[in-house]
């Protein structure tokens, strides 16, 4: 059975490393739901998340291949109720509409902001789940969307032992004594 | 030598191949590598360079010089075409996890991403078949990059890694402070065994009557060998190999029961599916192993030993999955063990052999009229050379006549392109495993269609006069694709039809002694000619057209639905 899996995996920062990542889910013809690569806690590690729509199965293997990456430290996979998970989305709607509807409501209701406010359009803010983000979006259609973007998704585990706890264990690189 | 001055980044990429104990380059010059080239032409007493034919042929003798040294490989190519040629060779290795060393040049890093003369993206062309890879754009960068990238070919699961190398780096000036890898942080080669693990694999196997071990390429490339003769002795297990697990085992030890697969041996195949436990020792459970999944190793446990973890339950889910050298565990086991197989179990899979002797091996190695068989030949080969020779195939027929009819006793004694079958491999592998065994018989076996794809390495044989044993089984087809078109097309043969060169005046142009045979009569003298013969030879043997290879488990069947023969021949 399918279902949405986010994917973390640690790296070290080094060019090329996104790609050889995202060359795994090609391969094997998974749809890469949403992607994003942060700084961590850690200097020089870096962050990836992943969600993709797939079978355990699958997953498995493929954190696992990612895992095999010799520049990956770990790769973990999760479903949802493992993981505190966010994304943020920013629409842009027409200033006329947005004073001719009630915006106010729309607003309250998902706890999201005006971030910014133009002669012509307004800007809206919504941090949430991917449920969040559609929502809001099918509730502003009317209003004539005229630009819509959304982060990706950013997760925390709730389970794993630490990063940096584990990392502390491990010098970078070490070199043979001659 | 103080090796603290200030130098080039071409010099120091010698130097630190020399600190990795390299010897021996197989390569092609070209602009953008020119830098290197230059500095070992002072260097060429110390670095043996081989000047291959095409790229290819470099990349592959560099894999077949890895085999057969227990070295890593190291291959020279330019920038652009002389980079791309490598692919195939880069992606061979990587499917057959050999550790080679590729240095392509590449243009000046200002010159980056902007198609500028010879330039290819080496690194995103490399990406997905290397275990590896990284562009040095800077002389300071050199040492740091070939430490790392010796490293990672030849620790863990070991693979092809490509350093791509501006020329501006060459070219570059740096003070060379090589230092070799220990570790790194993100990268685990050597993964702890564990107690628990032997400690369950040691009970599965007391509760199994009927158990079997599966050797892979895993065994010969941890070297453990040796390891796992002690533990076959002491248990009486009998012993299957994979394609590339060949030579894993002596073939005369009487555990040895043959090979797995699509034309691997009777018994083992059908008696997978009799099995109740499976010890997987470094191997992958490849489709041309296991035929039919859903009908794979039915009443079987599975231990699968392998030290890439993201094999472990990728194709067969194991009982136990271990994620450790597989040297580790059977040193670890076979002290602890008392366990001891059941004769009558060990002796079913001689009586299902004996059954295939009669059936195919006898026909096929002992016939007494109609054209020479490939069996025939390898057989009379393995006989005169008393499997102490290195048999370097290609892919299709030939291959699997070197596999099954040469009787296999030195570890890494079969050379041979498994995970991506590459016609084309055998003439320069066998080349490379030439320069690896200097004082070794290397014969090559290569049908007539995958000899004409690298031919023209045979002004490289005829270069540094390496005295390789060719042996051409020409069928005039491209026989292993006309045997599918005739078991699953109705015969209809399309374009695997091939007429041949003259093979043995093609040799005489590079200055290499040949022969041609088309009789029976002749084999015998003809193969002692060729091992007795001091350089090079090539020997072309006209063998049956329409010959099979059988067994065969035909594609979407099961390992015990393997056929002796094809009922409609
Ligand atoms: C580079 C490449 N192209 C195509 C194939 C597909 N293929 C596999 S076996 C084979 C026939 C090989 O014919 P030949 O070299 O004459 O050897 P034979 O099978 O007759 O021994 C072909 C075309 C391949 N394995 N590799």
């Amino acid at each position: 059975m399918k279902e949405t899996y986010t994917i973390i995996a640690f790296s070290e920062n080094h060019i090329g490393l996104l790609n050889r990542i995202t060359i795994i889910f090609t391969r094997r013809h998974i749809n890469i739901e949403s992607l994003t690569v942060s700084s961590t806690e850690m200097k020089g590690i870096h962050r990836f998340t992943i969600v993709v729509v797939e079978s355990e199965e699958q997953i498995i293997k493929v954190a696992k291949q990612i895992e095999k990456l010799t520049e990956v430290l770990f790769a973990d996979w999760y479903l949802n109720d493992q993981i505190v998970y966010r994304e943020i989305a920013l629409y842009k709607i027409p200033i006329e509409s947005a004073i001719q509807k009630n915006l106010e409501q729309v607003l309250r209701e998902f706890n999201a902001h005006v971030v910014d406010v133009q002669k012509d359009f307004v800007i809206i803010e919504n941090t949430g789940h991917i449920d969040d983000t559609e929502k809001l979006y099918e509730i502003l259609e009317p209003y004539g969307i005229m630009q819509f973007v959304r982060s990706g998704m950013i997760s925390v585990s709730k389970n794993r032992k630490e990063l940096s706890a584990y990392l502390k264990e491990l010098p970078i690189n070490e070199y043979v004594k001659e | 030598m103080n090796t603290n001055h200030i130098i080039t980044g071409a010099e120091a990429i010698l130097l630190a191949l020399l600190k990795e104990k390299t010897d021996t380059v197989f390569g092609y010059p070209g602009g953008a590598i020119m830098p290197i080239y230059d500095k070992l032409f002072n260097r060429r007493h110390q670095l043996k360079h081989i000047l291959v034919r095409h790229e290819q042929g470099a990349a592959h003798a560099a894999q077949a010089y890895a085999q057969v040294t227990g070295k890593t490989g190291v291959c020279f190519a330019t920038s652009g075409p002389g980079a791309t040629n490598l692919i195939t060779g880069i992606t061979n290795a990587n499917l057959d996890s050999i550790p080679v060393v590729f240095i392509t040049a590449q243009v000046a890093s200002a010159f980056l991403g902007t198609d500028a003369f010879q330039e290819t993206d080496m690194i995103s062309l490399s990406m997905p078949v290397t275990k590896w890879n990284f562009q040095v754009t800077s002389a300071d960068e050199i040492p740091d990059a070939i430490a790392k990238a010796f490293y990672f070919a030849n620790t863990g699961r070991p693979g092809p890694v490509l350093l791509d190398i501006t020329k501006d780096a060459q070219i570059g000036q740096t003070t060379f402070n090589y230092k070799r890898i220990k570790s790194i942080r993100s990268y685990n080669p050597h993964p702890a065994l564990n107690d628990a693990d032997t400690k369950k694999a040691l009970s599965m196997i007391s509760a199994s009557k009927k158990p079997i071990l599966f050797a892979g390429h895993g065994v010969l490339l941890a070297k453990a060998t040796r390891q796992l003769e002690a533990f076959i002795n002491k248990t009486g297990m009998p012993v299957a190999v994979t394609l590339l697990g060949k030579s894993a085992i002596d073939e005369d030890s009487p555990y040895y029961t043959g090979m797995l697969g699509m034309h691997g041996n009777y018994g083992p195949n059908v008696l997978t599916n009799e099995a109740d436990l499976i010890i997987a020792a470094g191997m992958r459970f490849d489709d041309r192993v296991t035929g039919n999944l859903e009908k794979y190793a039915t009443k079987a446990q599975i231990i699968h030993v392998d030290i890439d973890k993201a094999e472990l339950n990728k194709n067969v889910k194991a009982h136990l999955p271990i994620c450790a050298d597989i040297k580790d565990f059977l040193e670890k086991m076979t002290p602890m063990i008392s366990y001891k197989t059941d004769e009558a179990w060990l002796q079913k899979f001689h009586e299902l052999n004996h059954i295939e002797k009669e059936k195919v091996i006898d026909r096929e190695c002992s016939p007494h009229e109609g054209k020479i068989r490939a069996g025939e030949i390898v057989q009379l080969l393995s006989e005169k050379t008393r499997g102490n020779a290195i048999i370097v195939t290609d892919v299709g027929q030939n291959q699997m006549m070197g596999a099954r009819y040469y009787h296999y006793k030195i570890p890494n004694s079969l050379i041979t392109s498994g995970g991506l079958g590459t016609m084309g491999f055998g003439l320069p592998a066998a080349m490379g495993a030439q320069v690896g065994q200097p004082n070794r018989t290397v014969v090559l076996l290569s049908g007539d269609g995958g000899f004409q794809m690298t031919m023209q390495e045979l002004g490289t044989i005829f270069q540094y006069n390496l005295p390789v044993k060719m042996i051409i089984l020409n069928n005039n087809f491209l026989g292993m694709v006309r045997q599918w078109q005739q078991l699953f097309n109705d015969k209809r043969y399309a374009e695997t039809q091939m007429p041949t060169p003259d093979f043995p005046m093609l040799a005489k142009a590079f200055g290499i002694e040949s022969k041609l045979v088309e009789e029976r009569t002749q084999l015998d003298t003809a193969i002692n000619n060729m091992l007795h013969h001091q350089g090079p030879y090539l020997l072309e043997i006209k063998i049956e057209k329409e010959a099979n290879v059988f067994p065969m488990i035909y594609p979407g069947k099961a390992v015990d639905e393997i056929v002796l023969e094809d009922a409609v021949l």
